[in-house]
């Protein structure tokens, strides 16, 4: 028996069914679909509210990874990336502005705050994004676990791009490597080394998802990008909402050699941990070739691979195709744990 | 750079002649009554599961999970004990797949959420590590795991771990339960997948009395996609020519004698014992317990005022309606469980089949293991 | 039960192993691995020790054995594209 749910428990932040339980029964009650506004009641990756012929599209996020420094990049990246991402995936590639609020634990290293903030500085120029406003708490020792960061950002869409559009026959694309980020981070908690191989994939992608606009327009029926939760997540969220079914190809699937080391040492599948430089995409067929090409013409989009396809049946399945047979992806629920057996 | 090694073990065009040849060894057969055979490996079901093979698998071809999933095998009691130790404010280490197993009520998980000092570790030398980084207070390390996994406590054992450092065994044995299911009346089992890398400790000769003993034949066989579809090939052909013998499919690994060094130290520091598996029955000599030479690493006794004064752990909501024992028998499927997927889930597992990621509940939850899945392309 | 992954050895300091796994390194103690290993081995791992040195020539001896048992459930004569497909994969790089 696990806890019961008069308390919160790890799995309530995972990212998954609990969490979206939790956030259904105790925030989202009475949302109702508005026009001119996508809200509660939708949870895509942002919400958005028309104005004119645009819309408005905001996001907001906390940050909250252990430890604050991975190779590859820190909170403070993570932070920016996040928001920029959250935006973009909703069609808003150019970010107005985000808030940063911290929240300190008393007797974190001030150079520690130097690194975090030069992170958000770098991140911030890659994307065009700025930091607008923002907030500084700090809370006593042991109270907190180092630092907390929340992000929230604004940004314009000409095209709202959602997360249930999928129809039968799409080709699912995915933008770069699988795993990077979450394998990395749990190869650094276990003392694995893998030199420059095993590095989180975090960045913005704002640029590279403007290219795919630009060259696929009304033919990106959907996007989103696979963080917690994986590759796995995404697509069953995808699938659910449009009423369809996604078959990937395992064959197809790009992962570094080191991430699958990793995944094979932990016992854990890359398709179910976080990636943060990474989207999803679900294009219509004849579109499938100018889209793949402007990723791959993008410095982020270089290994851009289409990874499978949509499909009518099983409704709201994502099944994988191992090239020995075939199994269902499911989300996980809950942190993943190394596995001894 | 050349191709690593394991990789050479899964070429889908082999996979699909073995699947032919599979289908072809057991067309005298039905679907009404097939082949069926059993492993006795929560890792060959992870592969099997993995990899989609029961997707593929020809309908005359039966193969059971058995009590192969030492985390589902590791009885409430046992696991009552580890959290009676946490919930006294020791610190535990535990392997990731035990954290979240319900006692007879709670999980070390649940100890941790209310405040206990629950580790989790990736090996034993970790938990030796962590020990020594703290002298000041005991630190014990809940073994779990079959004897591949009791080597490595075995090894740290020998080697002078720290003062603090105590451990608690849950550690079982595999060939001993092996036994039992060939036993059970209900048991139709016509032949064993045998787990490659405990017999590359123990040596495939350890199944030559069973076999003798019981006529079943037992293959031993690898985890690779390859080596799993060979050991059913090499298990289907032995069924149907009627001959009952050992027959290693996992050279590169298993040798008769197996790894003389490995087993020297386990039985060095492990004694076998009888038991209660979860769900199964009492196995005589099923469980490894530590030698009264190490009697000063034995948590059980270390700490037994600890043990003998904890509250009694209560009992779990519908613990009684759990069918993971015939299921771990091999009995029943996951899907004949009338809590499956509904009150019993990851999420919130009254059984341990459905906690660990060797579980056939858990691995039928996550991978959708009834084999056939339907794929429609377009909309009708 | 067994986790085991195999890997490559590029260092050894008494009982202690440097072993690198398709780029990922890791240290694993040979306690119990009962034959003498040097750098070049292949390793099966199993939770951070090192359980069997793998004979590089038994991977050879292994796809043969697979064929064996192929040719063996043979009743008939095998298809033609599927022995072509097995001719095909036995000539990838890589194999010995």
């Amino acid at each position: 028996m696990s806890a019961p749910d008069d308390k919160i428990a790890l799995r309530h932040g995972a990212g998954g069914p609990a969490m979206r339980h939790l956030v259904e029964t105790l925030f989202a009650r009475g949302a109702r679909p508005e026009p001119g506004v996508i809200g509660l009641d939708a949870l895509d990756d942002g919400a958005a509210i028309r104005l004119g012929d645009r819309w408005l599209v905001f996001t907001t996020d906390s940050h909250v990874v252990s430890p604050p420094f991975f190779p590859g990049g820190d909170i403070g990246r993570l932070a920016v990336c996040g928001t920029v991402n959250d935006l973009a995936m909703m069609g808003a590639t150019e970010p107005l502005g985000l808030s940063l609020a911290l929240v300190l634990e008393e007797g974190f290293a001030r150079k520690d705050l130097e690194r975090v903030r030069d992170s958000i500085e770098a991140a911030c120029a890659e994307s065009g994004a700025r930091i607008l406003t923002g907030d500084t708490k700090v809370m006593g020792r042991g109270e907190l676990d180092g630092v907390v960061l929340n992000t929230a950002g604004l940004g314009f869409a000409t095209r709202l791009v959602r997360d249930d559009g999928l129809r039968p026959g799409d080709a699912i694309l995915c933008t770069g490597t699988i795993g990077d980020h979450g394998l990395a981070v749990m190869a650094h908690r276990h003392g694995l080394e893998g030199g420059a191989a095993l590095r989180s994939d975090v960045a913005p992608l704002n640029g590279l998802v403007a290219a795919a606009l630009a060259a696929g327009g009304d033919a990106i029926a959907a996007m989103k990008d696979p963080t917690r939760g994986g590759v796995a997540r995404a697509l069953v969220e995808m699938a659910r909402k449009s009423g369809v079914g996604v078959l990937l190809e395992e064959a197809a699937l790009p992962v570094r050699p080191a991430v699958r080391a990793v995944a094979e040492l932990l016992g854990i599948d890359p398709l179910l941990v976080a990636n943060e430089g990474k989207a999803l995409l679900a294009v219509r067929p004849a579109q499938e070739p100018a889209v793949l090409a402007a990723l791959r013409a993008h410095p982020l989009g270089r290994e851009a691979a289409r990874i499978g396809r949509c499909v009518a049946e099983p409704v709201g399945r994502v099944v994988l195709d191992t090239g020995f047979g075939r199994r269902l992806v499911v989300e996980p629920d809950g942190e993943l744990l190394p596995r001894i057996c | 750079m050349a191709e690593p090694v394991a990789l050479q073990f899964r070429d889908p065009a082999r996979a699909r002649a073995l699947l032919e040849a599979l289908a072809r060894l057991t067309a005298h057969r039905s679907e009404g009554d097939p082949l069926a055979v059993m492993h006795v490996c929560g890792s060959h079901e992870q592969a099997i599961a993995r990899f989609g093979l029961r997707a593929a698998l020809p309908p005359t071809l039966r193969v059971i999970m058995g009590p192969g999933c030492p985390v589902c095998v590791t009885d409430a009691p046992e696991v009552d004990e580890a959290v009676a130790l946490a919930d006294a404010g020791l610190r535990v280490a535990t392997y990731g797949d035990m954290l979240r197993v319900p006692g007879s009520a709670r999980s070390l998980d649940d100890a941790r959420a209310s405040g206990a000092r629950v580790e989790v570790v990736y090996g034993v030398a970790q938990a030796v590590a962590a020990a020594a980084a703290a002298p000041g207070e005991p630190y014990v390390f809940f073994a779990s795991g079959f004897e591949t996994t009791a080597v490595a406590t075995a090894a740290v054992l020998l080697r002078d771990p720290p003062p603090n450092f105590f451990v608690l065994s849950a550690h079982k044995y595999i060939p001993p339960v092996m036994e039992i299911v060939a036993e059970m009346p209900e048991t139709r089992v016509e032949g064993f997948l045998a787990a490659g890398h405990a017999a590359a400790i123990t040596g495939w000769g350890v199944f030559e009395p069973f076999v003798a003993r019981h006529g079943i034949p037992v293959v031993v066989g690898g985890f690779e996609p390859l080596d799993i579809l060979a050991g059913f090939a090499a298990l289907a052909e032995l069924a149907r020519a009627g001959e009952a013998r050992v027959v290693n499919a996992f050279p590169r690994m298993v040798t008769r004698e197996g790894n003389r060094r490995a087993q020297e130290q386990l039985w060095a520091v492990f004694e076998p014992a009888g038991g209660q598996w979860r769900g199964i029955a009492r196995v005589p000599n099923g469980n490894l317990r530590l030698r009264a030479a190490f009697a000063a690493r034995d948590a059980r006794r270390r700490f037994a005022d600890v043990l003998a004064g904890a509250a009694p752990p209560g009992c779990a909501p519908r613990a009684d309606e759990c069918r993971c024992g015939d299921i771990l028998a091999g009995i029943a499927a996951p899907s004949d469980c009338a809590l499956f997927g509904g009150p019993c889930t990851p999420a919130a597992p009254v059984g341990a089949c459905m906690v660990s990621s060797e579980g056939a509940c858990r691995i039928w939850h996550e991978y959708g293991g009834a084999p056939r899945i339907e794929v429609r392309e377009a909309a009708p | 039960m067994c986790l085991g992954v195999p890997g490559r050895i590029v260092a050894v300091e008494g009982l202690l192993a440097q072993v690198d796994f398709w780029g990922v390194r890791r240290e694993v103690r040979l306690d119990v691995v009962d034959e003498p290993v040097a750098e070049g081995d292949w390793v099966l791992n199993h939770v951070g020790f090192a359980i069997r040195r793998i004979p590089p020539e038994e991977v050879e001896a292994t796809l043969a054995l697979y064929d064996q048992i192929l040719a063996a459930a043979e009743d008939d004569a095998m298809r033609q594209d599927v022995r072509g497909e097995l001719a095909a994969a036995r000539r990838k790089p890589g194999d010995g």
